[in-house]
């Protein structure tokens, strides 16, 4: 054993493989703990569809109902409200609804919406995900002197029109979401379900 | 008595021989410069309310329960049914605000006399890591009393990663553990918050150290006390214009911790929420996932960075370039060693272009500030009449001074390595030498 020559190269080769399949193992171990941190499966069995009475939304009201946690917003708009909404279409970022993450591929511009008169969307602004104010009135306002009614966000002052459409220059970037819904019957909607699959 | 702390002192010392010497090396033959100032005050005060927020943490844990349910609740029953729980609490709250106080001011002082300049990046670079780890670990204690601005707050910095393209929706995800901050969220922020951060802080606190006594302390004339003259009271080969930190600077220093006690336990006592400053009045209502607080903002010393955010609008589908721009101002500060050119270190001495750059460089900081605050909401319509477009003026004035945040390190760059700089001769020995 004294005798013997130290043999570089073994040594180098030896400390390399071992390195990288100790490295292989760290990351390994590192798998658990990352995923760890994403929604636990009671997190994902809350987000289940629900279920809304519409009844009692005035013309001109809005309700927000709370599903996986985010406020959706169900408004029931006015013949004068739906009115102003193509007139607004070059002061808007995406006024044809073409950003395709926004919203599902039956819901239309200018209405965004199953039956013209209700919208429903996620009432969450696409800056950094404050809840924006219903500000209905068609009138002057502070932020905007030639306001046609929308949602306003109090965080970073972001606007939308009456069909969640985001306004140019400010800070939100997209459209208002518009989550999977459908009419179970004239007085009652369901949320996180598309048409089809609700039948 | 006194031959047993000997006989004592001896046995350690036997058995750990490197000790005396360290303590020596740091501390009685530690020679810092005769000249500091009052700006020299804020590192101490930095570590002083340091030891503040890990005592008081320690017993807010006693009581406080990290889940969702029963934050809240349990930070209300520290503050009315725990024995002096209120003060506990009142010390931890302003020790996070005084403690950005002192590190902001002692930063600036790295600005004012060049501390960041060659030999001491390390120094300068190890202080930013402090500030990065100090704003993480402010904002996740933030989280924990799970009010209304504490439960907005978390979903909108949060969000604030969410807008990186492609992995932005699961990386939010990831973060809160949850489509919305939660049990989840709230348990690991608890986590990191009192054990993972604290540890951080306090390893890259000892490297500051560290490395600040390897290179020796800067001074507000920004010479070498190591490059001049050599010999002092206390020894032959140190400079001389260096006197033993402790105890000459510990000494001084305590004069400083006192005068900032008063300073704390006025706060503490008597406004411990500072008018909304230090505890905004939206987190005395618990978390509503369904109700945002009429106006959203962070903190007071989050507000210059979070203002940028705002003046950046979105571009090509994606609000990821304010977040970038914030992130941006920060990280550009971890480059101030090697964009500033400057021969010269302390502004005592600099090119007026320097004096007048870092002076608009301070504007900018508290006019984002106002926006960050929302303060312009206030001022610009009482200057201006009640009938100007102030999301317009906001816009303009904001962006303004991002521009000129930004600029100063652009001037800073192009005022040192081109040249431009007329500085003025610079003493051979610190100014106040006997």
């Amino acid at each position: 054993m004294a005798n013997e020559v130290v043999d570089h190269g073994r040594r180098r080769f030896l400390t390399a493989t071992t390195a990288v399949v100790g490295g292989v193992g760290v990351v390994a171990v590192a798998v658990p703990f990352i995923k760890s941190w994403e929604p636990s499966d009671r997190a994902k069995a809350a987000g289940a569809p629900v279920t809304a009475d519409i009844s009692k939304v005035e013309s001109g009201q809005m309700v927000s109902y709370p599903w996986r946690g985010l406020p959706v917003f169900v408004v029931n708009r006015t013949k004068e409200q739906l009115s102003q909404l193509p007139g607004l279409a070059p002061r808007l970022v995406d006024p044809d609804s073409s950003v395709s993450s926004q919203q599902p591929d039956y819901i239309k511009s200018p209405d965004r919406s199953i039956k013209p008169e209700w919208l429903v969307v996620v009432g969450i602004c696409t800056h950094l995900g404050c809840v924006p104010e219903f500000m209905p009135m068609i009138g002057p306002e502070p932020f905007d002197p030639n306001w046609k009614g929308g949602f306003f966000c109090p965080c970073h002052k972001s606007r939308y029109d009456l069909s969640g459409r985001v306004f140019a220059g400010v800070p939100a970037p997209k459209n208002l979401q518009v989550p999977p819904y459908h009419f179970v019957d004239d007085t009652h909607i369901q949320i996180g379900v598309d048409p089809k699959e609700g039948g | 008595m006194a031959g047993v702390f000997m006989r004592i002192g001896d046995w350690v010392s036997e058995r750990a021989p490197g000790l005396g010497p360290m303590y020596r090396k740091h501390m009685t033959e530690y020679y810092a410069p005769k000249n500091f100032n009052l700006w020299y005050y804020f590192g101490s005060l930095a570590l002083l309310v340091l030891v503040n927020q890990i005592v008081t943490g320690i017993f807010l844990t006693m009581n406080y329960n990290d889940s969702a349910a029963g934050a809240f609740a349990s930070v209300e029953y520290i503050m009315r049914d725990v024995q002096w729980g209120w003060l506990i609490r009142y010390m931890h709250s302003t020790g996070a605000s005084l403690f950005f106080v002192v590190v902001f001011l002692h930063m600036f002082r790295g600005l004012l006399y060049g501390s960041y300049q060659k030999p001491r990046e390390l120094v300068w670079l190890l202080g930013m890591l402090i500030f990065l780890v100090l704003m993480a670990e402010a904002f996740m204690g933030y989280v924990l009393p799970w009010g209304n601005m504490s439960f907005w707050g978390a979903k909108v910095i949060i969000s604030l990663f969410g807008t990186i393209p492609v992995i932005g929706g699961s990386l939010d995800e990831w973060i809160m553990g949850d489509y919305l901050p939660a049990d989840a969220t709230l348990n690991r922020f608890f986590a990191l918050h009192v054990i993972a951060l604290p540890i951080v802080l306090l390893l890259l606190v000892v490297l500051h150290l560290a490395a600040l006594h390897e290179v020796g302390s800067n001074n507000p004339d920004g010479v070498d006390i190591k490059h001049g003259p050599k010999g002092n009271r206390w020894d032959a080969l140190k400079p001389a214009d260096g006197i033993p930190f402790h105890p000459y600077y510990t000494v001084k220093d305590l004069a400083g911790v006192g005068f900032f006690l008063l300073i704390a336990a006025f706060i503490i006592f008597f406004a411990p929420t500072f008018g909304g400053w230090f505890l905004e009045h939206d987190n005395f209502i618990p978390a509503n996932n369904l109700v945002t607080p009429a106006q959203i903002k962070p903190v007071w010393y989050f507000t210059p960075f979070y203002a940028i955010v705002r003046m950046i609008p979105s571009m090509f589908g994606t609000a990821v370039w304010g977040v970038l721009a914030m992130f941006g101002a920060i990280a550009v500060l971890f480059l101030l060693p090697w964009l500033d050119g400057g021969k010269v270190r302390s502004f005592r001495y600099r090119g007026t272009g320097f004096k007048v750059a870092l002076i608009l460089f301070v504007l900018s900081f508290f006019g984002l500030a106002m926006i960050g605050t929302d303060l312009t909401d206030e001022i610009f319509p009482k200057v201006f009449g009640e009938h100007i477009d102030i999301t317009l003026w906001d816009n303009v004035f904001g962006r303004v001074m991002t521009a000129i945040y930004f600029g100063y390190f652009v001037f800073l760059w192009a005022y040192t390595h081109l040249g431009w700089e007329k500085t003025k001769p610079v003493p051979e020995r610190v100014t106040t030498h006997d």
